[in-house]
Parts: C-alpha cells; sequence; structure tokens
C-alpha cells in the first residue's frame, strides 16, 4: 500500500469530520444487492515492488526484442534510434505528470512545447497549420476523411490502393455507420495500374481521395496529377504519410496539392512500443482550420503583453459543441508528441536529411542484394527505405521460419491481406539506420535457404 | 551574457508597466523566459552525429526534396536546456495537488515506468510474429481478466486509444448488437451533467442525441428517462459514478427499463477509480463502459495524453466487440484478426486502431493493478471517496455545496460561486488558488450547476496536504465572497498573467512564423 498515505488515525479523524463511522457507510447510495462485503474473488493481495517487477520482466523476456536481433519490420511502425535526451525530457515529472493545459498560466511549458509541435509538424508536412495530435496515424486518416465530408458535404472517399489495409479498416469500421462510401481495392503488385485505377475513380461525387506516401509497398506516387484531378472535381486530396523520416529525402505533400495530411509521428521520438502509444499527426491548408478536429494551441498575450499559449478555437470541440462537435477527441497523445517534438530539435534540417539519406542508401543496398537471392524479386520501382519483393513461396511461412532462426524479416503481405491470393508471396521490408551490412547479409543467406 | 545564455530578451510591452520586466534578461531568479526553437536553433545546428550514408543510387521516384523544411535544430545542450527551462513552467502532480474533478490526477508510480520501458515491451513491433511476442500477449490477456474480474463483465476489447474513443467502441458495438437482430434505432439518451464526449460520440456513431435532465439531488431524472424510452431508442450512455460526484442510486432501475424497452446501457467509466473494488458494474445491469487506464490505475497523463480506454463488455455485446482480440488457447496467445475472428467473434464491428491498443499503458496499468491487488484496490477507492467527503464536509460553511445535503459524495466534491460578490466567479477563485501554490480545481463542470468547482483529491493525498489545500480554499473563497476585487488580477505569481483567450481566438496565430513573414501576413 506505498502510493497509500493515509494512516489509520487519519482516516478515523477525517471520518469525524465527514460525520461517519466507517469508510463503507460512504457508499451509502449503491444499492445492497450491487455492493461487495469483501474483496473481489480470484485476484492476489498487494505486491511488492520487487515482486512486481519480477512478474512483468519474466513476461518481457519472453519476447523476441527487435534491438536484439537483424530486424527488417516496418508497415506503418519503424524502428529508429532514439537519442537518450528524448527519453530523459519526456521522464521530467513536470511533463510526464501535467493534465491537458487547462490553466494556462501554469501549463506554459507543455504549450509552448505544443506550439512548437504544431510548426514542426505543418512545416514538415508542407502545409498551413497543424493540431496537437491525434491518438495515431490510423485515427487521424479517419478524422481527415470526416472533415472532408464536412467541407466538401460529399460523402464518398476514394481510397489508394496503397493506403495502409489496416488504416483502411479503421475507414470501414467506421464508415459503415456513418454512411460514407469508400471506393477501394487492394494493390496490385505494379505500380502504374494502382495509379491509374485512382484517378479513373474521381469523380462529381468525391468528397476526397485518400493517398498514402510512400505507400504500403513503399513506391512513391507523384500526388501533383492527383491533386489536380481531385480539386477539378471540387474534391480534397488528402495524403497520409507512416513514415515521417521520409520527408526529410522527397516532396512534401503539401508542395504537391494536399488539403489535408496525417500521418504517424511514431518513428520521430516515440519507439515501437507493440502498436502504442503512438501520435496521429494532422495538419492542413489554413482555409480548413475551424473544420479541425482535435486540440489546438493559439499565441496570444498576457495581462502585462508578454507573450503566451493557450488551448484555441474551444468552440470546435466537444465540451462546448457537444454533439454537433467536429470530432469525440478530447485528448491528444502529449507526451509523445513532445517526444516526437524533443527529436525533431535535436534532428534539426540537416539531421533529418542526414537520417533520410542513410536510411534510403541503406534501404537501396539491401534492396540489391536481397534481389540477388533467387527466388525474390523486387516490386518497387521507387522507395524510400521500404520495399516489397515478390518470393517464389508464400511469404507466412518464409517469415515465421526465419523468425524461428533467429530473424525478424519483414511484414508478409498475406498477414496484412490474408484474403487475397495474388498478394501471398509479398514481403515488405523496411531497413533503417539501424540495420547494418551483416544484419542484411544474414537475411540473405537465410533467405536464400528457405527459398531454396 | 547572464542567466538567459540563449541571449534571448523579452520584447517590453510598449506602454507597460515597467515594473513587470524588472531585470535586462527578462529573468526572474530562477523563473526563466525561454524563446521558442525557432528563436533560438540555428539553420545548420544539430544535437545528433550519424555515421556516414553508404553510398548508393538514388531511387526516390524522382521526387527529391528540393525546398528546406524550415526545421531549427539545437544542440544537446542546448535542447535539453530549452525543455527543462519549459518544463519548470508547468504545474504537475510531481508538484503537488491536482485536485481536477473529473479528471482524477494521482500520483504516478516510477516502478511503472520503469516495466514500460524494458525492451521486451517497449522495443518489439506489432506485426511481429505471434510466438515472438508471447510474453506481451500474455501481459494484454492478463490486465485484460483483472479488468473483466474487476468490473464483473464478460469480456474486454483492450484496442480503444482513449476514453472517447472507448465510447465510440461501446457504442459501435451496440449499434451492431441492435442491427444484428434487425432493430435500427436511432436515438442515445445522454443526461444533462454527461460529459461532453458522450454526445459527441453518439452523434460520431450515427446516432441522433436526447437530453435526459438532471433532478434537483444532482442525479438523473429517472422517470424522464423511462417516459421517454421506446422502440426509437438504441440506449442510454450514463456515468457512473456522476459528474456531480454521486452515485446514481437508481441505476440496477434503469438498466432494467433499458433492457425492457430494448435498448442498452453504456457507462461511461471514468470516474470507475471511486468503486473500483468495491462495486462491479456488471452487476449493476451495464452492457458496456470504458475505463480510462490514467484515472484509475495511474498511468500518468502526459500533459494532454495519450490516453488508453479498454472496453468492457456484457456477454450479450461480446459477439461484436472489436478486433483484434488477444485470445488464451492453452499455453499459447494467439492474436485474433479478420481471418481468424471464427465463430466466436464473427460478429465483430471491425477495427478501431491500426494496432494492439496502448500497449504502453497496459504495462503501466497492470504494474499498478498488481502492487496494490485486491485488498489495496478496495482501499484506493475508500481513501478517494474519504478525502473527497473530508474537502466537501470541510468548506461546505465556506463554499457553496449544491448537492451537500444528497448524502455522501463520491471520489469528488462539487461547489459553486453562489455566494461570491462583487462580480467575482468561480475563474476568479481559482486563478486566486495558483497563486496559492496549487492548481485549481475543474471549473464550470458540470453544466448543470453555474458557475460549478469540482473538487477530486484522489487517494494518493495525505491529510496534511487536504489541510493546506483546504486552508487555502477557505481563504480564497472568503475574499471572493468579500467582493476582494484583487483577485481579478490573480495569478501574480505564475510564470503569466491572465492570458488573453479571446484574442488567441479571434486571430488564431496557431504557428511560428518568421519576424519578416509574419509582418507580410498582416
Amino acid at each position: 500500500m506505498r502510493y497509500l498515505p493515509l494512516a489509520d488515525a487519519d482516516r478515523q479523524e477525517m471520518l469525524r469530520t465527514v460525520g461517519a463511522s466507517s469508510v463503507d457507510d460512504l457508499f451509502v447510495d449503491v444499492p445492497a444487492a450491487a455492493r461487495l462485503p469483501g474483496k473481489i474473488e480470484g485476484l492476489a493481495d498487494h505486491a511488492s515492488e520487487l515482486s512486481v517487477e519480477r512478474q512483468l520482466t519474466t513476461l518481457a523476456r519472453q519476447n523476441m526484442v527487435a534491438g536484439e536481433v537483424p530486424f527488417f519490420l516496418g508497415a506503418g511502425a519503424y524502428r529508429h534510434h532514439v537519442p537518450a535526451s528524448v527519453d530523459h525530457i519526456i521522464q521530467r515529472g513536470e511533463f510526464l505528470t501535467a493534465y491537458t493545459p487547462y490553466q494556462p498560466e501554469i501549463a506554459q511549458g507543455t504549450l509552448q512545447v505544443l506550439f512548437e509541435f504544431q510548426t514542426q509538424v505543418a512545416r514538415l508536412y508542407g502545409c498551413d497549420v497543424a493540431n496537437c495530435s491525434m491518438y495515431d496515424g490510423s485515427t487521424a486518416c479517419w478524422e481527415a476523411i470526416v472533415m472532408a465530408r464536412r467541407i466538401t458535404r460529399r460523402g464518398k472517399a476514394v481510397l489508394s490502393a496503397g493506403l495502409h489495409p489496416h488504416y483502411v479498416s479503421v475507414a470501414e469500421t467506421m464508415a459503415r455507420f456513418t454512411g460514407d462510401v469508400l471506393d477501394l481495392a487492394p494493390p496490385a503488385l505494379v505500380a502504374e495500374t494502382d495509379a491509374e485505377r485512382l484517378l479513373a475513380q474521381i469523380d462529381g461525387e468525391t468528397s476526397c481521395v485518400v493517398v498514402q506516401y510512400p505507400d504500403i509497398l513503399g513506391r512513391i506516387t507523384d500526388l501533383t496529377p492527383i491533386a489536380e484531378k481531385a480539386h477539378a472535381h471540387g474534391a480534397l486530396l488528402i495524403a497520409v504519410v507512416t513514415e515521417p523520416v521520409a520527408l526529410g529525402a522527397i516532396r512534401s505533400p503539401g508542395e504537391m496539392g494536399a488539403d489535408i495530411v496525417v500521418g504517424e509521428g511514431q518513428s520521430i521520438g516515440v519507439g515501437l512500443n507493440f502498436g502504442g502509444p503512438y501520435v496521429g499527426l494532422f495538419a492542413c491548408q489554413e482555409k480548413f482550420v475551424r473544420q479541425m478536429p482535435g486540440r489546438l494551441c493559439g499565441e496570444t498575450v498576457d495581462a502585462e503583453g508578454k507573450r503566451g499559449f493557450v488551448l484555441t478555437l474551444s468552440t470546435r470541440e466537444q465540451h462546448i459543441r457537444r454533439e454537433k462537435a467536429t470530432s469525440n477527441i478530447c485528448t491528444n497523445s502529449g507526451l509523445c508528441a513532445l517526444a516526437f517534438s524533443v527529436h525533431m530539435t535535436l534532428l534539426g534540417e540537416n539531421g533529418l536529411r542526414q537520417l533520410a539519406e542513410i536510411n534510403h542508401a541503406k534501404a537501396v543496398r539491401a534492396s540489391e542484394r536481397l534481389a540477388k537471392v533467387p527466388g525474390v524479386e523486387l516490386v518497387n520501382e521507387s522507395f524510400f527505405n521500404e520495399f516489397t519483393l515478390k518470393l517464389t513461396k508464400e511469404a507466412r511461412p518464409v517469415i515465421r521460419t526465419l523468425a524461428e532462426r533467429g530473424i525478424l524479416g519483414g511484414v508478409s503481405l498475406g498477414r496484412l491481406y490474408p484474403g487475397v491470393d495474388a498478394l501471398q508471396n509479398g514481403l515488405v521490408v523496411a531497413v533503417t539506420e539501424t540495420v547494418t551490412d551483416e544484419d542484411i547479409e544474414a537475411l540473405a543467406d537465410a533467405l536464400q535457404e528457405i527459398l531454396a | 551574457m547572464s542567466i538567459n545564455q540563449s541571449g534571448w530578451r523579452p520584447e517590453r510591452p510598449e506602454g507597460g508597466d515597467v515594473a513587470a520586466i524588472d531585470t535586462y534578461t527578462g529573468n526572474r531568479a530562477l523563473m526563466l523566459e525561454e524563446p521558442l526553437i525557432f528563436e533560438l536553433g540555428e539553420e545548420n545546428g544539430t544535437g545528433v552525429d550519424f555515421d556516414p550514408a553508404p553510398k548508393a543510387a538514388s531511387r526516390l521516384g524522382g521526387l527529391d526534396r528540393k525546398r528546406a523544411i524550415g526545421l531549427p535544430g539545437l544542440s544537446e545542450p542546448q535542447a535539453v536546456r530549452h525543455y527543462t527551462r519549459l518544463s519548470r513552467q508547468n504545474y504537475a502532480i510531481d508538484l503537488g495537488l491536482f485536485p481536477l474533478g473529473s479528471c482524477t490526477m494521482k500520483h504516478n508510480p516510477r516502478l511503472n515506468e520503469r516495466m514500460a520501458r524494458l525492451p521486451g515491451f517497449a522495443d518489439i513491433h506489432p506485426l511481429q510474429p505471434i510466438d515472438t511476442v508471447q510474453g506481451a500477449y500474455a501481459l494484454i490477456h492478463q490486465l485484460g481478466e483483472w479488468l473483466v474480474k474487476l468490473t464483473g463483465m464478460h469480456s474486454v476489447a483492450m484496442s480503444p486509444k482513449a476514453g472517447a474513443h472507448g465510447e465510440l467502441c461501446g457504442l459501435l458495438a451496440i449499434r451492431s448488437a441492435l442491427e444484428a437482430r434487425g432493430d435500427a434505432r436511432e436515438v442515445i439518451l445522454v443526461p444533462e451533467s454527461a460529459h461532453g464526449t458522450n454526445p459527441a460520440t453518439a452523434a460520431f456513431a450515427g446516432y441522433r442525441v436526447e437530453n435526459i435532465p438532471a433532478t434537483e439531488r444532482g442525479r438523473v431524472d429517472v422517470a424522464a428517462l423511462k417516459a421517454r424510452l421506446g422502440p426509437d431508442v438504441a440506449g442510454v450512455m450514463i456515468t457512473n459514478p456522476n459528474t456531480c460526484g454521486l452515485f446514481e442510486p437508481d441505476m440496477i432501475e434503469i438498466s432494467e427499463a433499458v433492457h425492457a424497452a430494448g435498448g442498452l446501457v453504456y457507462c461511461d467509466g471514468a470516474n470507475f477509480n471511486a468503486i473500483v473494488g468495491r462495486v462491479r458494474p456488471g452487476d449493476l445491469g451495464i452492457d458496456a463502459m470504458h475505463i480510462n487506464l490514467h484515472k484509475t490505475f495511474s498511468t500518468p497523463h502526459g500533459g494532454g495524453g495519450p490516453g488508453s480506454g479498454p472496453v468492457v463488455f456484457s456477454e450479450a455485446l461480446t459477439p461484436f466487440a472489436p478486433l483484434p482480440f488477444v485470445e488464451k488457447q492453452g499455453d499459447h496467445y494467439a492474436l485474433i484478426e479478420e481471418e481468424t475472428a471464427g465463430e466466436h467473434h464473427g460478429r465483430t464491428f471491425g477495427r478501431m486502431a491500426a494496432f494492439n491498443g496502448q500497449m504502453g499503458m497496459f504495462t503501466r496499468a497492470l504494474s499498478y493493478i498488481l502492487s496494490h491487488g485486491a485488498d489495496g484496490l478496495r482501499q484506493v477507492s475508500g481513501d478517494a471517496v474519504l478525502n473527497a467527503n473530508y474537502i466537501l464536509r470541510s468548506l461546505d460553511d465556506v463554499l457553496d455545496a449544491p448537492f451537500g445535503a444528497s448524502g455522501p459524495c463520491m471520489h469528488e466534491a462539487l461547489f459553486s460561486d453562489k455566494d461570491f460578490e462583487g462580480g467575482l466567479s468561480t475563474l476568479d477563485l481559482a486563478k486566486g488558488l495558483i497563486d496559492e501554490g496549487f492548481h485549481p480545481m475543474t471549473m464550470y463542470f458540470p453544466l448543470v450547476v453555474h458557475g460549478a468547482m469540482l473538487v477530486e483529491p484522489t487517494e494518493t493525498e495525505s491529510k496534511a496536504t487536504l489541510d493546506q489545500f483546504i486552508g487555502a480554499l477557505r481563504h480564497v473563497a472568503q475574499r471572493a465572497k468579500a467582493g476582494d476585487q484583487a483577485l481579478k488580477a490573480a495569478p501574480v505569481h505564475a510564470p503569466r498573467r491572465r492570458l488573453d483567450e479571446t484574442l488567441a481566438a479571434r486571430k488564431p496565430v496557431l504557428v511560428y512564423k518568421e519576424p519578416e513573414q509574419a509582418q507580410a501576413a498582416e
């Protein structure tokens, strides 16, 4: 009970002030039928710090740790090196244990970080404004589709075949209830057919076109013609970026005409964490700002004229607008946004460019090496740090065999698209700065043996 | 250069109070002014060294970036100092009592942080082969079992990313269940005292929202609710304990009435911390409830998140719960996804988020639950409720307590600004509390009480801290009742004086612009 400071003597004295004879008496409003007389059965009593540490460490040891093996998984979550100072900063109690900045005079630390974060995200995406962050990339993507519906008053979203299938699943789940129509198809293992289909699907009923950049197979598509066609039909272009490091090497979606850009910020500062918490990034052009979901931080002045920051434009939000709000979201991924922002500040323009260069160069070399393995074909014309291989065998069992040999060799398209026969031999391989030449050799050798 | 090593100097306000900035740097001893990274950073600065990139051809599809992004870089010492300085402008639970009602700010044990950072949890990928992450799935499963037992429900969905996301999860399951029996209903009933997320969530799930009034005793008007039930009502969303800090004593009766009318009951479990270990929502007839792990199980709030909102379900709703799902099959943990959903989960409404959920939060929550155990969790709710009642009874002679006569409160105590004089309000009292060194309570919520102040001390505060807080609040309340106009100028001792929120909303400045850019935009 080390987290509970009241002593029994305190409790007795407080009960006297309250005018109750026992703590149980304070639960008088709970119907007797629903009141538990004793402890809940089947659960252990409290444990010491040492004991808890032992229990959790035992579970942790049963997992294959990415950093301890050759590791090539991506598909929406990437392993990058995070500088030590990032974790040090986010563990400061003043950041870690603060609440949403509802009292701005004593939350300027959090608020200034959010303002800096918004600026970093907007610039990275090539947009005018960004919000304080969303739950993750997939939920940000759906919120962008909803936002496009509000703006265009149309309900048909065209999803690119290269959009992460989990992001598509989230949109499908939600669309079933909101009545939005989603126009989509699984990807082909050839870039051109996907792009042509997408352009052909845009018409006068389209609210938005959603394109991932680089896409789930790692391909990089020029968004300009898509933006042009979308705009000509009164639709919006939503770009989805699951690997923000890529934007250190390639043009931003905003530059190419995207109206809303969303994505996952996990790559920068946050770490793999088995899928969460992550940080959804959300940016758009200025004219749409009042239709944005989520929290926004704005600059203002205090009573002495000093610069300060507050949460603003709250009339879009649920606590004011209730059922008419732009979204039901009432939080952001604050601490992950801080981690993103600190890492980005340490990188700076130069660091991000170098990091992107290293990722790309290593991925190119890995793709060349792996394509030499008999039974392996490189699908991509273009890519950043992730590409797709077509194997002569189904990829899922290959991945499992690789894991048995202590190599986490990538994500099989079979796991991502269980029902699509044409994709079962696809293997998505991500190569970041954490991958060594030895890792690549180990993967190539193992693949050669397994595919033989 | 003196303390402000960046050389940055805040502008003197025009015609302002010269004494307000009485040092050369703008700093005041340990209270340091801090510029933005965009004002500090140099174009080529960086705090990271890289190994050189290997030589390789470019395969970027001709889309190489041409323009600079405009990201400043700081060296590591500059960056550490920047963020450390900013951190000192924040109030946090590590600094003192954080009595935000309905937000539940309790101590964050550091063991939980250490456990969440074990590489076996922090450095694993969501799409790793299932066999390589058995320990992680075991953890998710173990936490889920605790949540099911503590709530007396049938199953749990772990993937919702926050409380409001959990609300959505619950409503989508309700809608799926109704549709599965061919019963398309359109309306969700939401009591007036609900969190704003409730009606927003119902609307997001495609429902029309109708409000149910509160009684004078701060509870749901059961008669009004029953009168509204009918074949078009899909369900009700009820917060229990409610946002007035009171338990809904008629909850079983409400659930029975809703079920009899063919609807389902969603409970906003944001206040589960008040009853954990003592009352199981399943025994109240609830069909779905989300649990904010940060509130009941102490995962840190991080200045706004991340949250985590697992949802527990009754047996009726279990088949409709979202994917993915962790299932124990013998000694093995399986991840139930689209293709493996089978009969048991075959009626799922689908996927709510890309991956497994908030693993980092699960680790912290399980550490906390194991630390407290069944006996400790019962003590948690007992102490939380005792602390709240102690505050209520220690202050109801100086502050109006609108439901003070309704019996004991649960984990939070509700007051109002009814007796303040001279145009002073809840806001002024809150800012006065800042000068006393406390974070203010929740203001103007719930909406059913004019000038509401909702105080939630939680179980991790000592009696001495509560006594000091009560003394401070008593002092400021007496000033407010005396119409002391000096309160209008509060806070005077915070890093900033009162901030102009109207200006921020009227002329939104949401990103930094270089001075020349900002001028051009005028």
